[in-house]
């Protein structure tokens, strides 16, 4: 018998943050036992304002196998970002 | 650090005997559950319990250096907590009991927890203003406390065979020693009657409301005894306290004035 609890992945946003990142994992037996055990593993020293718990088994990651045919066409492709435009003198805060 | 308030010399004493029981029980709590720090069952719940153990230290530091001012005989928080004997303890018995399993320390917390956060919140209307910031500060902490521990006693109490067992025993353990967290002493009848703290015989059905509500959740049922344990509150302590002591003051008392 599996006497481990699940896994579950712990996301936290931060006071000046917008996003949640992902800052560790524990165990708990379900989902407000893991909501709890992020507050006291991750919170102690006022890092967050808002937590995340996701179990780590609905995570799907892609292959590190695919890396080459998954990230590497991007590399020559510097076109696809856009610094090849004029911004007009009128337009600020950009 | 407190300005002391000015009250007749009886009124002062009581206060004094108030502030260090509540100084006393959160510093006892706080150490028990120390003593799991590196023993936990998980190490989710190892931190948490060492969370807790903090917060109740943290609270017993300003119950002491207010106790310090109010007894104004130039005493130091650390003197408070580190140079007085068992008999000049003030902390209610139930938290100076052994750990036992972690059951039996989730049962210990949520009578404790259950006392304690509507006792804050009554005395945050405390009369001394000094009494009704520390309690404002404290009854935060409670309050995640109370979540903390209720949610434990449901999962072991309504868990497996073994872990309800368990509970069975740790309720069997502490019910006597649940009486007196709710049992008014004289400094307490004083204190109330000058509008310094809530009347306990106030508190008493909260916290039975509440421990009804999560035992009957947890499938476990309220002991028929009445008999109760007392004693604490007066200096009267079960056996386990002065070997806490012991440990807790070993530093102090063997090394006098020693600071690192």
């Amino acid at each position: 018998m599996d006497t481990q609890w699940p896994l579950w992945e712990v996301f936290i946003r931060s006071k000046q943050g917008l996003d949640h990142k992902h800052v560790g994992s524990l165990h708990a037996a379900d989902a407000q036992m893991a909501m709890e055990n992020a507050r006291d593993v991750y919170t102690r020293r006022r890092e967050g304002v808002s937590i995340w718990v996701v179990e780590s088994k609905h995570i799907h990651a892609s292959n590190p196998d695919e890396q080459e045919s998954f990230f590497d066409p991007a590399d020559d492709k510097a076109y696809r970002h856009p610094t090849f435009y004029q911004v007009p003198d009128s337009l600020t805060h950009i | 650090m407190f300005e002391a308030n000015h009250y007749p010399e009886e009124v002062n004493v009581a206060l004094s005997d108030f502030l260090l029981r509540m100084a006393d029980t959160s510093l006892v709590l706080g150490h028990r559950l120390s003593e799991w720090c590196g023993h936990g069952p998980i190490l989710e719940q190892d931190i948490a319990m060492s969370n807790l153990a903090l917060d109740l230290i943290g609270q017993a530091r300003n119950w002491y250096q207010l106790a310090a001012t109010q007894l104004g005989q130039g005493q130091s928080e650390d003197d408070l907590a580190y140079l007085r004997d068992a008999g000049q303890y003030r902390n209610l018995l139930l938290v100076e009991l052994p750990n036992g399993d972690f059951g039996q320390t989730v049962l210990r917390q949520f009578f404790f927890d259950a006392y304690h956060f509507h006792y804050l919140q009554a005395l945050t209307e405390s009369g001394d203003e000094n009494v009704a910031n520390i309690a404002v500060k404290s009854l935060k902490e409670a309050t995640y406390h109370l979540k903390w521990s209720s949610e434990w006693v449901i999962r072991l109490g309504d868990g497996t065979e073994e872990s309800h067992r368990r509970m069975e025993n740790a309720l069997r353990e502490l019910w006597e020693f649940t009486g007196e967290l709710t049992t008014p002493n004289a400094s307490d009848q004083l204190l109330t009657i000058m509008g310094l703290t809530p009347d306990l015989n106030l508190i008493r059905p909260l916290w039975e409301q509440e421990v009804q509500v999560v035992l009957a959740e947890s499938t476990l049922e309220i002991p028929n005894r009445s008999w109760m344990q007392k004693g604490g509150k007066n200096g009267v302590h079960t056996e386990h306290l002065g070997f806490l002591l012991a440990e807790m003051q070993f530093l102090q008392r063997a090394y006098p004035n020693c600071e690192w």
